[in-house]
């Protein structure tokens, strides 16, 4: 938690915490930079998101960190192998926290075309993932939608006691959901 | 050579697909005679002039598709390869890459590697093609011979485990250190999970129903 680390335990939940937390999002979520994490097609679509075309550089976002240390976002583009899944991890960890994923594509999301011996059958087997991005590959506009939406959640985030709560029920939904096999309906 | 039917996939299920009807028949183009025509038959004349051992090394020559394939036996191929970059009028400086095959019918012949060859100086372009048991898989590397091989022979002996002797640093190169088999060949099962969705589930797809 980065910026408000130490004061956030020390604020009650009340007004106070709400306008660090508005405060806090607002920053957090204007200037995200992405790790550069182009493994096959799907990076073309991201370089092309962050060309003048697309223009990421409109949501604080056109700085594509070469270092993991100085970056909040891994968008992995693309379908990981089961040899650089390590890699994928390390990066991962290396980035400081806070720090948020998109699975860019069907490969990264679920394996996508790639149903066999050699690939990883979706990023969420080796890292958390905030956003699953259809597509494939997806497009510069698709890609900006993934993280207009990523950008409302940061914005949006909780800090202290009321973060802990939403984690709490966070997980208890997720152990309470169906898995996919079980569910029948559209989107139930 | 064989007959191959329909797609790929598992047999002994019902065909609901009105594709079992498709069948393709590979021939294997055999060889070739004199005249080859283009420069090919300057290329076999020079060869067989600058290498007394022709005979015996070159298995055969086929041109197919307008392309020149000598068939070479691999207790000859280092000594081929340095004729055809060393000899003034052969001249091939440049290998573009070694490939490998795997011929599961061919019993004894499992396994070939095939070589394109680029000679600058007199822009031609041929391939040599080596076959090798699979109960013994070792080539001679080329390295020696063309530098540029190197990471190419690693790639063929990951995936195909063909063995270059005499390779400076035979390890994988793309699947992991501990990897166990050869993806390439025939006989390697593709792997995949069955996907789940919505109260139903897909097997991969090497054990889906043949559409035959």
């Amino acid at each position: 938690m980065g910026l408000t680390m130490g004061l956030e335990e020390k604020l009650p939940s009340g007004i106070v915490l709400t306008s660090v937390e508005k405060l806090a999002g607002y920053m957090r979520k204007s200037s995200l930079w992405p790790a550069t994490f182009g493994l096959a097609c799907c990076a073309i679509e991201m370089m092309a998101a962050g060309g003048g075309r697309y223009d990421l550089a409109r949501f604080g976002m056109e700085v594509f960190r070469a270092s993991p240390r100085q970056a909040d976002l891994m968008i992995v583009a693309g379908r990981v192998s089961n040899k650089m899944a390590p890699v994928l991890r390390q990066i991962y960890d290396q980035m400081a926290a806070p720090k948020w994923v998109i699975a860019m594509g069907a490969c990264a999301s679920s394996g996508g075309m790639f149903n066999n011996y050699a690939i990883v059958q979706g990023v969420d087997h080796i890292v958390p993932v905030d956003i699953y991005l259809p597509g494939c590959p997806t497009r510069p506009e698709m890609l900006m939608d993934a993280i207009l939406k990523l950008h409302e959640n940061i914005g949006d985030a909780k800090l202290g006691v009321n973060r802990e709560r939403i984690i709490r029920e966070t997980e208890a939904a997720a152990l309470a959901a169906k898995p996919t096999l079980e569910i029948t309906g559209l989107l139930t | 050579m064989n007959d191959e039917k329909g797609s790929f996939g598992v047999s002994g299920t019902g065909d609901t697909s009105g594709y079992g009807g498709l069948v393709r028949t590979q021939v294997s183009p055999g060889s070739s005679e004199r005249p080859f025509g283009s420069y090919f038959d300057e290329v076999a004349d020079e060869l067989e002039r600058a290498y007394p051992e022709f005979n015996a090394g070159i298995e055969r020559i086929l041109v197919d598709r307008n392309e020149l394939t000598l068939f070479v036996k691999r207790s000859h191929l280092i000594e081929v390869a340095l004729m055809l970059r060393n000899s003034e009028t052969l001249r091939f400086e440049m290998c573009m890459g070694v490939d490998g095959v795997h011929y599961p019918e061919e019993i004894g012949r499992e396994l070939h590697a095939v070589y394109a060859l680029l000679s600058l100086t007199h822009n031609r372009r041929i391939r040599l093609e080596v076959a090798l048991p699979d109960g013994d898989p070792h080539l001679p590397s080329l390295v020696e011979v063309w530098g540029g091989i190197n990471w190419h022979e690693r790639e063929c002996f990951d995936m195909f485990g063909i063995i270059f002797d005499g390779h400076p640093g035979l390890t994988r190169i793309l699947m992991p250190d501990d990897w166990q088999g050869h993806p390439q060949r025939k006989d390697y099962p593709l792997g995949g999970i069955p996907i789940e969705y919505k109260g139903a589930t897909t097997p991969p797809p090497s054990e889906r129903r043949s559409y035959q």
